[in-house]
């Protein structure tokens, strides 16, 4: 990968930390309004279509051959699915007019996207016109990974997904749960109220109003794919990481998910859009006000945070190493 | 046309522009031109379209704008088209002892007028799950329950539709049922007693995980409710539509002093008070602006704060040392904030 693509990636990445210190916070805000970052903005859409795109389509369609557990729909969602294919396509068109669009025709919508060479018209509700499930359509268009949650006699459930970029969790086990039973695992939350007033606000959000939040971990290797089913490819290198010390600042990254928080207007079901980027540590140390603020937060986190985000092994060595870094001696490489 | 109902909503502020002045349109409302009224058997039918032509936004069905008519605000399920909709279809009862929307609507409103009208809100959506829906309609009440079975014809779901009217009213709503329905021809009541037995031998014979929808005059669906509880339908299950709406009402007004500095703000009916501290230039923090994130927090040194906020707990309420400036207001004339 060239430099220039290493700053094109910081360029757009969302730096996930507004102080020195990281706690979990129902952190959510209207989307749609463009964050500007020391060395760039993101955040102006609730899809982003950005240099990686096709290739992070095709890591999907192999994952989805090799797994197809990883997109899940519970009969009832049917509906849910195509509301969220309307809500996908038009967000994407309207983001990317010089190369995607969607428009209404009668009774039938037609998608073009002339990144994929992709041109097909659909009758909502008719699974044939379009080739294909609605979710999984979708998900052959647009890099983010997609959860639907059911609302249902004042709950919340995770009812339908496709998810190929998970961090370390799997939609398969979760699909069918409740919102609050997928979050048990998470320390702090439940005791500082976070996650039941999340729920108390996913309960009333409206249509046309979308929100949206990051998330953050560390993770080893620019591999998208780190699900729980993979956890045999993927969790040695956390260990394998150490051996190199020299390795260390290229190939840990800071993984950051900005999440939309979508209600869909035709079925009342939540749309919940997971995209994923990361810049190696290297990368983000040549932004001097990240480089000082990710050092602190590490320092600062507590320990059953790093042991839930998995950053046990190596928040130390990471710390240490951003603490020492000359910003001006570093080049972006990779 | 663009397939973006979204769209419609973000250029309403434009389309507010280039009409006559009189009425202003609310922050994230709609203009909507009646493109079409029709009137059969005491209620209008109003078709309402974008006056630039673009869809207009897609609801939930069972959903209700609110329309502003003759000088008020009244709700009204929508009936038409759900997804990406050319237009918003609406269907008014004249009550002619009522407080005048309807009256306006009937006697005044014509083709070509333009109105302003509330984002579409859900509070009436059909159950996804359900293995069955059972929808009871008695009157106008029935507006709600023809985009529940447009839903349910579209994604195949299992229906069925109760619908209680007399039989001289309401011709252009049941045309419309019957339409809609299709091989799955609506069970017609004309009378109490007889929407009573119907109910009794209906409702009691449907399978688990069957929902029961119900909207029409209050006792009717009262009486629905008792009979679905009577035999042993859960309290989850029975879905009435009674009209609330979900936003926060405007409020009283009410004063502020902010203690630092001793300045006093009014704060009006309608506007928060993180609003109300944005316009004097008092910074405070926020973020979510719905009561849900806890970042505009601001202490609370004397007057008793009316939370209304999803943040605080019951302790913090009761303390009432602190409120949440977007959502929450004032129990008393005046709150002494600390800022």
């Amino acid at each position: 990968m060239t430099s220039i693509a290493a700053s094109d990636r910081l360029r757009r990445f969302p730096f996930p930390y507004p102080q020195d210190q990281y706690r979990y916070s129902t952190n959510v805000e209207p989307a749609r309004r463009p964050v500007i970052t020391e060395v760039g903005e993101w955040g102006r859409w609730t899809i982003d279509v950005d240099d990686e795109y096709e290739a992070e389509l095709r890591e999907r369609e192999e994952i989805l051959a090799t797994d197809p557990s990883r997109c899940v729909v519970l009969p009832h969602m049917r509906a849910a699915c195509w509301d969220t294919l309307l809500e996908c396509l038009g967000e994407a068109a309207r983001a990317n007019p010089s190369t995607m669009s969607l428009i209404r025709d009668g009774h039938s919508h037609i998608w073009s996207n002339a990144l994929l060479g992709e041109e097909r018209r659909f009758v909502i509700g008719d699974e044939d016109t379009l080739g294909a499930e609605p979710l999984a359509y979708t998900g052959s268009q647009v890099q983010e990974d997609i959860v639907l949650l059911d609302q249902r006699e004042g709950e919340l459930w995770a009812d339908a997904g496709l998810v190929t970029f998970a961090a370390d969790w799997s939609l398969g086990f979760d699909v069918g749960m409740s919102f609050l039973e997928v979050h048990g695992p998470v320390p702090r939350v439940h005791v500082e109220g976070v996650i039941p007033r999340a729920h108390r606000f996913l309960l009333r959000l409206e249509p046309h109003d979308p929100y949206r939040r990051t998330n953050w971990t560390m993770s080893v290797g620019r591999r998208l794919d780190q699900s729980t089913e993979t956890y045999p490819e993927w969790g040695h290198d956390r260990v394998a990481v150490l051996e190199d010390p020299g390795l260390l600042p290229d190939r840990l990254q800071l993984r950051v998910e900005v999440q939309h928080l979508i209600r869909l207007s035709g079925s009342a079901a939540i749309l919940f859009l997971i995209r994923t980027s990361m810049v190696s540590l290297r990368e983000l140390a040549t932004v001097p006000a990240w480089r000082v603020r990710m050092a602190a937060v590490l320092r600062e986190l507590p320990q059953d945070m790093v042991d839930y985000k998995g950053l046990t092994r190596f928040r130390d060595p990471a710390a240490a190493w951003l603490e020492s870094v000359e910003a001006a001696a570093t080049v972006p490489a990779e | 046309m663009t397939a973006a109902g979204a769209q419609a909503l973000a250029s309403s502020g434009e389309a507010a522009n280039s009409r006559a002045p009189g009425t202003a349109v609310r922050e994230g409302w709609l203009l909507l031109r009646v493109a079409r009224v029709s009137t059969a058997g005491g209620v209008r039918s109003l078709r309402l379209v974008s006056p630039a032509g673009d869809a207009l936004p897609s609801f939930t069905p069972g959903s209700h704008i609110v329309l502003e008519v003759g000088g008020r605000t009244n709700a009204y399920s929508l009936t038409g088209d759900f997804l990406e909709p050319t237009a918003y279809e609406i269907s008014v009862l004249l009550i002619a002892d009522g407080q005048g929307g309807s009256r306006w609507i009937h006697d005044e409103l014509e083709v070509g007028r333009e109105l302003s009208a509330s984002p579409p809100r859900s509070a009436f959506a059909p159950v996804a799950s359900a293995r069955h829906h059972v929808l009871v309609a008695g009157g106008i009440g029935i507006t709600p329950i023809l985009s529940h079975v447009r839903a349910a014809r579209l994604y195949r779901r299992s229906f069925e539709v109760i619908y209680a009217h007399r039989p001289d009213v309401q011709a252009g709503p049941l045309r419309e049922l019957q339409t809609l329905c299709g091989s799955n021809q609506p069970t017609l009541v004309h009378s109490r007693a007889e929407l009573t037995a119907t109910l009794r031998s209906r409702l009691s014979g449907q399978p688990l995980g069957s929902v029961l929808f119900v909207c029409g005059p209050g006792s009717m669906m009262e009486a629905t409710e008792t009979i679905a509880t009577e035999l042993g339908w859960p309290s989850e299950r029975i879905h009435i539509e009674r009209f609330s709406t979900a936003a926060l009402d405007p409020g009283n007004p009410f004063t502020v002093k902010l203690a630092r500095s001793g300045r006093q703000l009014l704060i009006p009916s309608g506007v928060s008070l993180l609003e109300a501290l944005e316009g004097a230039e008092v910074p405070v923090p926020y973020l979510c602006r719905r009561g849900v994130c806890g970042e505009c927090r601001v202490a609370v040194t004397a007057g008793r704060p009316e939370h209304r906020d999803l943040f605080l707990t019951d302790e913090e309420r009761a303390a009432g040392d602190s409120v949440m400036c977007c959502v929450s207001r004032a129990h008393d004339a005046l709150l002494e904030l600390d800022l």
